[in-house]
């Protein structure tokens, strides 16, 4: 009872940070209340029993989508918190809301009749054993489907190109002068924050095996350090990818492909792990992810295409 | 109520929500927000939906809702940076200003032409 109480205000609590981070006329409102909506969607995994997807909205949907909003809204109205307003002054609005109250009863009725998909589910517990990892969510991104993931880290990479590329050769880096980056304070959190991001990272790496955690949690963690280190002026973006680099955002991709490939050298399939190295070699790949994921995040915040040691 | 009926309903509703912001608003940091909250929304249902039996979850979902929320955040960069440029290029953020201004480029060039 208590907790069907809790999920339906916690479902309450999400319509209506959706509802006004739509259409409150305060832009920055909108993206704050949209920040408080990610977070509110980790407790919402934390209920549906999805604590890999909870980590991963954690650091990534609340975390860094929030600082990446921020800079851009930053960017986009030249720093003016409380005079950005955005009215709908469309004269179809009425129409729109409508249609939308519409598809809104249409989804409900579709919705309804779905049946929940469990043979795929059944399947991979039944066989998570022979994945070569105990977690389950493991084992179908990175054995099960990989080619999913394969071509997940081909679109990361993609995004960062097509960012690099949009930025333009006349990208204004690194003139911040939001903080103070001599303060004792901001130094203290460096010192703290970035080991601790850094062991955290570690620990799901390694934890993604066998309980909720793997590349893509730990590289958005690590990420996390990198926008820290890059606010505080410890990483000086630069305008010119350099080679170390460029092998950095490609080693997760190259690593990935080099070991889907290696069955194909002994008539094996695409894909498929040899047998007995299966565990090595997943790990492998996620350590190469975790280090691709992290510094393409890093750099797609900063919009600069490498960094070096800065300043201070 | 079950899990699956309330979160299914708020992703519904989130959906619809979504579509409205990026349909009525011009401003396309809205723009963005508005498909982020119909991309969670699509998730919401996902899980909810893999969830039929709270002793036995179902990680297929659980692996695509992650796959998803990496997409989502490297989509939302590359919009932001197209938006950054936009700015730079037009000083405009919504691509009704930008139309408005490409018409007044249009017709100064006709006039131009015309007087020529």
């Amino acid at each position: 009872m208590t907790a069907t109480l809790f999920d339906a205000l916690l479902a309450l609590l999400l319509v209506w940070l959706g509802w006004r981070t739509v259409v409150s006329t305060n832009l920055f409102n909108a993206v704050v209340l949209f920040v408080i909506f990610g977070l509110l969607m980790v407790l919402c995994w934390a209920r549906l029993g999805a604590p890999d997807v909870a980590l991963a909205e954690a650091a990534i949907g609340a975390g860094l989508t929030a600082a990446l909003l921020l800079e851009a809204y930053r960017d986009l109205t030249g720093n003016d918190p409380h005079h950005v307003h955005d009215v709908e002054d469309s004269p179809l609005r009425w129409p729109l809301a409508a249609l939308c109250g519409l598809l809104f009863l249409g989804l409900v009725a579709t919705g309804w009749q779905l049946a929940p998909p469990t043979e795929l589910g059944e399947t991979v517990h039944a066989r998570v054993a022979e994945s070569g990892v105990e977690n389950p969510v493991t084992a179908v991104l990175l054995n099960f489907r990989g080619y999913d993931t394969l071509l997940e880290v081909a679109v990361l990479m993609l995004a960062l190109l097509g960012v690099w590329a949009t930025n333009g050769p006349h990208a204004t880096l690194g003139s911040r002068q939001t903080l103070d980056p001599d303060s004792a304070l901001i130094d203290a959190m460096v010192r703290l924050l970035v080991p601790m991001a850094a062991l955290v990272c570690s620990y799901l790496l390694w934890a993604g095996a066998h309980a909720p955690g793997g590349a893509f949690q730990a590289g958005a963690v690590l990420a996390g350090a990198g926008v820290l280190l890059h606010l505080a002026e410890r990483l000086q973006p630069l305008g010119t990818a350099s080679t170390s680099s460029r092998a950095l955002v490609t080693v997760g991709l190259f690593v990935f492909v080099a070991v889907a490939c290696y069955p194909l050298v002994y008539g094996g399939r695409l894909l498929a792990y040899p047998d007995g190295q299966t565990k090595a070699l997943i790990f492998l790949v996620e350590a190469a992810l975790t280090v691709s994921i992290a510094h393409s995040l890093t750099l797609m915040f900063s919009g600069g295409r490498a960094f070096q040691r800065g300043r201070r | 109520m079950s899990q699956l009926t309330l979160y299914g309903l708020a992703a519904a509703a989130l959906f619809a929500l979504g579509l409205y912001g990026l349909l009525a608003y011009a401003h396309l940091l809205r723009k963005i927000l508005a498909v982020n909250v119909m991309g969670n929304a699509v998730f919401l249902f996902l899980v909810a939906l893999g969830r039929t039996d709270p002793q036995q979850t179902n990680p297929v979902p659980h692996a695509m809702v992650l796959t998803g929320i990496v997409i989502t955040v490297s989509a939302t960069a590359f919009a932001l940076a197209l938006a950054r440029r936009l700015h730079r290029e037009v000083g405009a953020v919504d691509l009704d200003a930008q139309s408005r201004r490409g018409e007044a480029l249009d017709s100064t060039q006709t006039e131009e032409s015309g007087k020529s």
